[in-house]
């Protein structure tokens, strides 16, 4: 027998006794009509068959039940008097229940529907002539309140809703707690909590049992409002709860990304229009203003700007439908920009000669527009570092229980933004960045136990802009870099001088060399001594740096610094005679001026001291062959390639440049230390010189 | 340790009902068939939830809310009142009683499991 066929004949058993039991009572009633505990239990009787008729499936039974129950509920409030008919239908009733539950249970005759209804009708007229409102016709169809949502997913727009929830001071002696409807709300949608605590008092006035807290909450969900409201249904008479729809019209008013912040929480009611204008006229963030001015909390300011976010979110993805468009046209694309860029440069530089105001007035109007338009062609291949950030999860989880090693991957940034080409280059290098940490970073669990550091190892994994470039950081808590080891296998390797004074970074630095390894057993998954050369080439060769830092047994952070495009570089724009060349602005430390006179003190050393620092320098003139014309005054351009500052002499140093980066072509592809060519806005080739290439020839 | 939760009500099936979806879902029920039963049983042991009937012979439903909520160890506990919609009234009296919410009569086993795990979760 199955469970609902179990409780179905627990249910018949019961009414019957039920009903036996009314049956007594009627009898008691009848002997002595003020007999208050007979009426009770007869009402209690039929409430009781309604309430686990409807529940078992009795639907009939249930609704007859109920008009009887209604009957008895007035004679108990003493409306309608005890009568002889009243007895009469009473028992007339029992039967009838007796006759639907045989009925039921198939072993008796069909109860005949109409007699009910009679039953009804006189229940209801006897009701009446006593001037208690008949029962309703049927029951109200019961949806009951808290069930969970219809199971349809109805695809339907989001709404963003604006709710402040303020419970009642003694909500928690109602046996509930506030965070579960927080957390019914967080079930539903996308959900941003703001807590309220202006209304907490002073610990001394403090009760603990109180609930002094409101909450402001944003909420993205596809449910309409009255599901909302259902969250709050056991609280809503108490408690002072406030659900506003934020209005599609604010999303969409004026050509904003969103709304503004005092619209929004003038519209919240924080504060009123008055008091707000008084803020403006300052440079300030009107946020900030109001918090300082004391107008408002900054938990309102902070629930208002969370509101601000997502409804700017959602007035950004209402747009994002998205078109697929293969890259080849994307990159076709962005060379044409590039060509425009140069050209506007060129334009800009005509016009200039030019002392024509409308002429310079459109050029000026045009180099705006074209900032703007290469800005958002670069934007179209960028792409969330996230995707790639993925897939490292499931090579540490795999990695680390080869290794019986427990190490949990922690990502930051995964939303910050790449070209899309940078981004396919970077799998390689950063997963044998992340390999080299599980297998040489992080020590077995037993091992870190004893050093007192938690059996689980970390790595951080995390991605952030700075400036025009993207700083990606793989961070372990592991043994860290043995400087000892790696210095003694540099000069055995003969990387190294044995009495070289370096310093712990430039030690660092050695295990970049081709063919440095230290693991001394070579594990399938590194040590092999291939890798960290190749990785250091990729990132080079994606204009990008890579830097390393250990402190022994705490760890090892290694940081890549790489452009947020391979396009367009941040360059700076040099010349030497009349040929100009651009050196990439991200290694640039400084420029510094030098008499021709100071070079020749030195010379031969080819050592500049800039401030006490003893840097070395290369002569482009020479290094490039370019002849002896040397001006009175050159510029040394230092820059920090792989942790070494190096000074490159040049004429002049013209400026920052936003460099259209041009290949060279196959007939100079033997050429090294020039990485590409740009064209500078009179139409002169400016050649990209590559300083790391330069670096090691020097 | 699994949550123990007491169901007051005067119908057997409803009691069996509920007792059967709360077991099968990892709770521990105890049944108590009315106000005086459920105050008697209450007095001995730690319970995290009461689900309780409003209409019961003895001590109504009423009655036990208020009495429960008089236990200083039960002044937090939350308390579901079974209800029919019929009773309203009866509704805002059991919650000015202290009752945390409500359920209405006829329920499906899902959704009493789905309100019970929301309130305890």
């Amino acid at each position: 027998m199955n469970e609902s066929n179990r409780f179905i004949e627990e249910f018949c058993h019961e009414a019957e006794e039920l009903l036996s039991g009314v049956e007594d009572a009627v009898l008691d009633i009848e002997e002595n009509p003020g007999d208050q505990e007979a009426v009770n239990r007869l009402f209690r009787a039929m409430h009781t068959i309604k309430g686990s008729g409807s529940m078992f499936g009795f639907d009939a039974i249930a609704e007859f039940s109920h008009h009887v129950e209604t009957a008895m509920d007035k004679v108990r409030n003493g409306t309608v008097p005890v009568t002889k008919t009243l007895i009469d239908l009473i028992l007339v009733s029992r039967d009838r229940i007796t006759a639907m539950l045989a009925e039921a249970n198939g072993d008796g005759p069909p109860a005949d529907p109409r007699e009910g209804e009679k039953i009804i009708a006189s229940l209801k007229a006897l009701l009446s002539s006593h001037g208690a409102a008949a029962p309703d016709e049927n029951p109200p169809k019961e949806t009951p309140e808290q069930a969970s949502e219809p199971a349809k997913p109805v695809q339907q727009n989001q709404a963003v809703y604006r709710i402040r929830f303020s419970p009642d001071p003694d909500i928690f002696f109602t046996g509930m707690d506030p965070v579960i409807l927080l957390y019914d709300l967080a079930d539903m949608g996308e959900c941003s909590v703001v807590a309220q605590t202006e209304k907490v008092p002073d610990l001394e006035n403090l009760s603990p049992e109180s609930c002094y807290l409101f909450w402001d909450i944003i909420l993205t969900t596809a449910k309409r409002i009255n599901a909302v409201k259902d969250v709050f249904v056991f609280v809503e008479d108490k408690c002072k709860i406030d659900i506003k729809t934020v209005e599609e019209e604010v999303i969409t008013s004026e050509q904003m990304p969103g709304p503004r912040l005092g619209d929004i929480l003038v519209e919240r009611g924080d504060i009123d229009r008055k008091t707000l204008d008084k803020q403006f006229g300052t440079r300030k963030k009107i946020g900030e203003r109001l918090v300082e001015s004391g107008a408002l909390s900054k938990e309102k300011i902070k629930s208002a700007l969370n509101e601000q976010t997502v409804v700017s979110k959602m007035h950004k993805s209402a747009a994002a439908s998205t078109v697929r468009v293969p890259s080849d046209r994307l990159d076709k694309l962005i060379n044409l920009v590039g060509e425009l860029v140069i050209n506007q440069a060129r334009l800009t530089q005509v016009a200039s000669n030019r002392e024509d105001t409308d002429l310079g007035e459109s050029v000026e109007e045009i180099e705006r527009l074209t900032g703007e338009l290469r800005d958002s062609v670069l934007n179209i291949r960028m792409m969330p570092i996230g995707t790639t950030f993925n897939k490292f999860r499931r090579l540490v989880r795999d990695l680390s229980s080869q290794l019986n090693k427990e190490i949990e991957l922690v990502t930051h940034g995964a939303e910050t933004e790449l070209d899309k080409t940078v981004l396919e280059r970077l799998d390689d290098p950063l997963i044998h960045l992340i390999r080299n940490s599980l297998d040489h970073g992080v020590e077995p669990p037993g091992l870190r136990e004893l050093k007192g550091k938690p059996a689980k190892g970390t790595i951080i994994l995390s991605a952030r802009h700075k400036g025009t470039n993207v700083v990606i950081t793989i961070q372990d808590d592991g043994a860290g870099l043995n400087v000892d080891t790696i210095r003694q296998k540099a000069v055995e390797k003969g990387l190294i001088p044995e009495n070289a004074e370096l310093s712990d970074k430039k030690i660092f630095a050695q295990i970049f060399a081709p063919g440095f390894s230290t693991a001394k057993e070579v594990t399938s998954i590194s040590g092999r001594g291939v890798g960290m050369d190749v990785v250091k080439r990729t990132i080079e060769s994606l204009r990008g740096r890579i830097d390393i830092d250990s402190v022994p047994g705490e760890g090892t952070k290694i940081t890549l610094i790489l452009p947020l495009t391979l396009a367009i570089i941040n360059g700076l724009l040099v010349s030497i005679d009349d040929d100009f060349f651009v050196l990439p602005l991200m290694s640039v430390e400084e420029c510094v001026e030098i008499k021709s006179k100071e070079i020749e003190m030195i010379n031969g050393r080819n050592i500049l001291n800039v401030r006490g620092d003893m840097v070395p320098y290369i002569r482009l003139r020479d290094r490039f062959h370019m002849g002896n014309r040397r001006p009175e005054k050159e510029h040394i351009v230092i820059t920090d390639v792989n942790d070494s500052r190096i000074g490159f002499v040049v004429d002049h140093v013209i400026g920052g440049h936003q460099t259209v980066i041009k290949p060279l072509g196959p007939a100079f592809k033997n050429i090294k230390d020039i990485s590409g060519a740009t064209i500078l806005g009179d139409g002169t080739v400016a050649l990209i010189l590559d300083t790391n290439v330069l670096l090691e020839s020097a | 340790m699994a949550k123990v939760i007491m169901t007051a009500d005067d119908s057997t099936s409803i009691r069996q009902m509920v007792s059967f979806t709360l077991n099968q879902a990892g709770y521990d029920v105890i049944e108590a068939e009315d106000g005086l039963d459920a105050a008697d049983k209450l007095a001995g042991i730690h319970v995290d939830m009461l689900l309780t009937d409003l209409n019961m012979p003895n001590k109504n439903g009423l009655e036990l809310i208020e009495w429960v909520r008089s236990m200083p160890r039960f002044k937090f506990m939350p308390i579901i009142m079974l209800t029919t919609e019929a009773e309203t009234e009866m509704k805002q009296k059991g919650k000015a009683a202290g009752a945390t919410g409500w359920i209405v009569k006829p329920f499906k086993p899902e959704q009493l499991l789905a309100l019970v795990k929301r309130i305890l979760r």
